[in-house]
């Protein structure tokens, strides 16, 4: 059997026509936007900006700014999956294993251990590096789908550990509530999301920060390296099995700070976060936005997240309530619109969002910001 | 008559090209394919098959195969013999004739002729077999239906000389009723069976004609080749 | 002893559903090398249109009659279902694994999406004749007739399957495939239109599974199927790939482990050790097992 890609990954052209010296100034621009985008976004909640249907209310209400967070924070999920499955080339099914560490693990430290945020904080990554690197130098090696079953099942392991409350700390299908946590008041009460807010939103600046120096940086090369050809990486003298377990145990570990933000933001750990339906849906996000481009992961996340929420408002909502069943049926389950919509994805635009955002701007896709 | 006629045939494995341009025509009797280790022999077989990308013309009794999936290639009637025997373990022999015939009545008694042992072990695992027995599943396969054309890759590899002289015995035989694609690396083999040779250099022909004068001419042998007429190529 | 012998009964009984789910999934994976996400929608699917069949007959629901009808209802689903995702995408995509995988995950995160707007996400009660919930007494042990009937129906499902490979020549091709698809088309046989068959059978299967998977819990819900699925790959792994009687023999044993662990440890043991086997035996095995797939990293 031929080696086959990940969909929409390997069609890495260089861009046409541009002469190289461009290049670095259109990254500036790349930069200045971003930078723009992001301080825009820090100024929401003082703005009173409207979106009305996509949401909840304007800017600064709570309600629209804990939907924002929760984006923000998916959003970078994606993006530390994106560096395992898009850069890398490993198809995990387990990758929600390691934001449920950062959940269930920072909950524990706060809740049942009630110590301090830092101290926690600390503990809790440590708990994701330590997972990490022992499930991936297990998983690894394996390689192809039966590396991606071995991750299932690790998840799955975890899963029934949260669910099932085996050990006792977990609070099971309930889940785990921080009320006796020892957190700053500035963290605390529907007042506050604001804070909230600003913490997600630079969780989310840092994870992707961080996975663009990584892919930046020689490690990064090697793994894009590993993902196209491993009998090159092999004759410069690097071990793929490595370079693979530094992209699991960095893109875990990253995973996990994002899980910590996550607690935060809701208030609690829920086990849904445990399930192989989230890291699926991880999967789908990934895919929807375009597995080879870096923003094409945040964006994914943040779309798919942006529908799932509204989408179940507008299920309930009386437009659709009234609807003949044929079409309420559908339109009332986000999980159907977006497994519809990724099926779409996967047959006919295989490089996702970001592919068609590059066509439409007349250029071959490629690793942009 | 040509049973067989390839023009202007590239192939590919995977993004890399293998054969370029290659073309010859096979008539009765054995033409055997030639050519060092990796220069394409086993890959010519497995492009007019459709087992891997090609691109050319293709005619089997004048009729284009070039474009059609591999099993209509072969419902045209083509009989292939892989390197590797490649039978299946864990079917027994009886099975393995019976998935190859292409008609729901087989002639069962052309392959128990040359090969008595397969009507003894019609139910043993085909897994269980010795190589020797392996090789005659695999050829047994593709003598069983009424074919225009039998393909043949490198029947004799790995097989102790008394076997070789049996397998040989049978190629002998179904050459008289069928043109045969043969590619080999055993010299001896070649010239006890081959009518015309096509010798493979670099994914391109270097020599086509017929098997007595080019064996004879040491020096294209030993070129082409690089081996002598008498030994066994290195493998 | 009553209670190891209700363990059993109860294990099989268990097996029998985790073979129902496992022997299509492994001729699947076996033959057409696509790792089916869609499988557990296909078992949930079956279960709810057994159910809806079933509830149509109002106050005769609970009868045999209407519960066989119920047993070919869901297999059929399965088996429409199926043959709708292999014929419209599966098929389009041959030769991209990662892609088939990828398009039965969208699949079962919508199929299972669609059933829960159309019946909601709660459990419900799933309506058999009333002998299934009463027990028997076995040496002892009062087991629930419903198990006696799921392990029956997966046995019948083992001889069937086993005649079908063993005696007919599509089974014949399909275990030829198993073992190496390339040589098979070598040989002037269509492939494809047996891929379309196993996974049609592979949904009947699971279908009828899904039927059953509600009378052994007495209820149907909508995650019913996907829970079921990680053991089904389980039960799979370890039976060996488009291998019935491994599928078999691991559903006994994973499904017997599962029961006695969860009894004696602690509930929820058994789950565990049965999904750390998983990667247990995936990491034991040669790459052989999976050795043909793509390598994707």
């Amino acid at each position: 059997m031929t080696v086959t890609q990940a969909p929409g990954v390997g069609k890495t052209v260089a861009s046409k026509g541009k002469p190289p010296q461009n290049r670095p100034r259109k990254r500036w621009i790349g930069g200045a936007l971003a930078l723009a985008l992001v301080v825009l976004l820090a100024l929401l909640p003082k703005l009173a900006l409207s979106v009305p249907g996509v949401l909840p209310g304007p800017t600064y209400s709570a309600g629209t700014l804990q939907l924002l967070a929760v984006c923000f924070l998916i959003g970078a999920l994606a993006v530390t999956y994106h560096l395992l499955f898009g850069v890398t080339g490993m198809l995990s099914f387990g990758h929600a294993l390691y934001f449920a560490v950062g959940v269930y693990g920072f909950a524990t430290c706060l809740q049942t251990w009630h110590l301090g945020l830092l101290p926690s904080a600390l503990i809790t990554l440590g708990f994701g590096v330590v997972t990490s690197l022992i499930v991936g130098a297990i998983s690894l090696r394996v390689g192809g789908i039966a590396f991606a079953m071995v991750t299932l099942a690790f998840a799955q392991a975890g899963s029934l550990l949260v669910y099932r409350n085996l050990g006792g700390h977990t609070g099971g299908e309930e889940g785990l509530g921080l009320t006796d946590a020892k957190l700053p008041d500035a963290l605390l009460g529907v007042v506050n999301t604001a804070n909230l807010y600003w913490l997600a939103l630079a969780v989310a600046v840092l994870v992707y920060l961080a996975v663009v120096w990584v892919s930046g940086s020689r490690v990064g090369a090697m793994m894009t390296a590993v993902r196209e050809n491993e009998l090159r990486v092999q004759v410069l003298g690097v071990r793929p099995y490595v370079v693979r377990l530094t992209a699991f145990v960095v893109s875990g570990t990253l995973a996990t700070l994002v899980g910590m933000a996550y607690l935060l933001l809701q208030g609690g750990a829920n086990p849904q976060v445990t399930t192989t339906n989230f890291t699926l849906s991880l999967l789908v996000m990934v895919v929807l936005g375009g597995v080879g481009a870096r923003w094409g992961a945040l964006l994914g996340g943040i779309l798919y997240t942006l529908l799932d929420q509204r989408l179940g408002v507008l299920a309930s909502s009386s437009t659709v309530t009234s609807l003949p069943d044929v079409l309420r049926v559908p339109l009332s389950q986000p999980l159907f619109l977006l497994g519809m919509l990724f099926v779409v994805i996967v047959m006919f635009l295989p490089g996702g969002l970001a592919a068609a955002f590059a066509r439409i701007a007349g250029h071959a896709p490629k690793e942009t910001l | 008559m040509t049973v067989l006629s390839v023009h202007d045939l590239d192939a590919w494995i995977g993004s890399h090209q293998i054969l370029h341009g290659v073309g010859f025509d096979v008539g009765d009797g054995v033409t055997a394919v030639l050519g060092r280790n990796g220069v394409g022999k086993t890959t010519t077989l497995r492009a007019l098959l459709g087992l891997v990308r090609r691109k050319g013309e293709v005619r089997l009794a004048g009729d284009r195969i070039d474009e059609l999936p591999t099993h209509a290639v072969v419902t045209r009637g083509i009989g292939y013999v892989p390197e590797n025997r490649e039978v299946f373990g864990s079917l027994t022999v009886a099975e393995n004739l019976t998935l190859a015939a292409r008609t729901p009545n087989p002639d069962l008694d052309v392959v128990h002729q040359l090969f008595p042992e397969l009507r003894e072990r019609a139910k043993q695992a085909a897994g269980t077999l010795s190589g020797g027995q392996q090789q005659m599943v695999a050829l047994a396969r593709a003598l069983i239906n009424d074919n225009t054309l039998l393909l043949i890759d490198e029947p004799t590899k790995g097989l102790a000389p008394r076997i070789v002289s049996e397998v040989t015995a049978a190629l002998r035989v179904a050459a008289t009723r069928t043109p045969i694609l043969l590619v080999e690396q055993d010299l001896a083999v070649v010239e006890s069976l081959a009518d015309d040779v096509v010798v493979i250099a670099d994914g391109r022909v270097a020599h086509r004609g017929p098997a007595k004068d080019f064996l004879a001419d040491r020096a294209a042998v030993l070129s082409l080749l690089g081996v002598g007429t008498r030994e066994v190529a290195t493998s | 002893m009553s209670v190891v012998v209700l363990l059993l009964i109860t294990g099989l009984g268990l097996g029998a559903l985790y073979f129902l789910a496992a022997s299509g999934l492994s001729l699947i994976y076996g033959l057409m090398r696509v790792l089916n996400f869609a499988h557990g929608a296909f078992l949930t699917l079956g279960g709810y249109l057994g159910y809806k069949v079933a509830s149509a007959f109002g106050p005769d629901s609970r009868t045999w009659p209407v519960f066989l009808l119920s047993l070919v209802v869901g297999a059929a689903g399965g088996a429409a279902f199926a043959a709708l995702v292999e014929l419209v995408l599966i098929r389009r995509l041959y030769e991209r694994e990662i892609e088939q995988v990828l398009v039965t995950v969208g699949i079962g995160l919508a199929a299972v999406a669609l059933v829960v707007g159309i019946w909601g996400a709660d459990a419900r009660p799933y309506p058999a004749p009333a002998w299934m919930s009463q027990v028997t007494g076995v040496l002892g042990a009062q087991v629930p007739n419903s198990r006696f009937v799921c392990i029956l129906a997966a046995v019948l499902v083992f001889v069937l399957l086993n005649l079908l490979l063993g005696k007919t020549r599509y089974g014949l091709i399909i275990r030829a495939g198993v073992e190496n698809r390339a040589m098979v088309a070598a040989l002037g046989i269509d492939v494809r239109k047996s891929f379309t068959a196993v996974f049609v059978l592979g949904g009947a299967l699971a279908g009828l599974g899904g039927v059953l998977a509600g009378l052994y819990n007495a209820s149907l819900s909508p995650g019913g199927g996907d829970s079921l699925l990680i053991f089904a790959f389980i039960v799979v792994v370890i039976g060996g790939l488009g291998s019935i009687r491994g599928a078999a023999i691991a559903a006994v044993v994973v499904a017997l482990l599962q029961q006695f662990a969860n009894y004696y440890a602690t509930s929820g043991v058994g789950d565990l050790m049965v999904v750390l086997a998983l990667a247990v035996v995936l990491l034991v095995r040669p790459a052989g097992l999976f050795g043909r797939s793509v390598r994707i990293a």
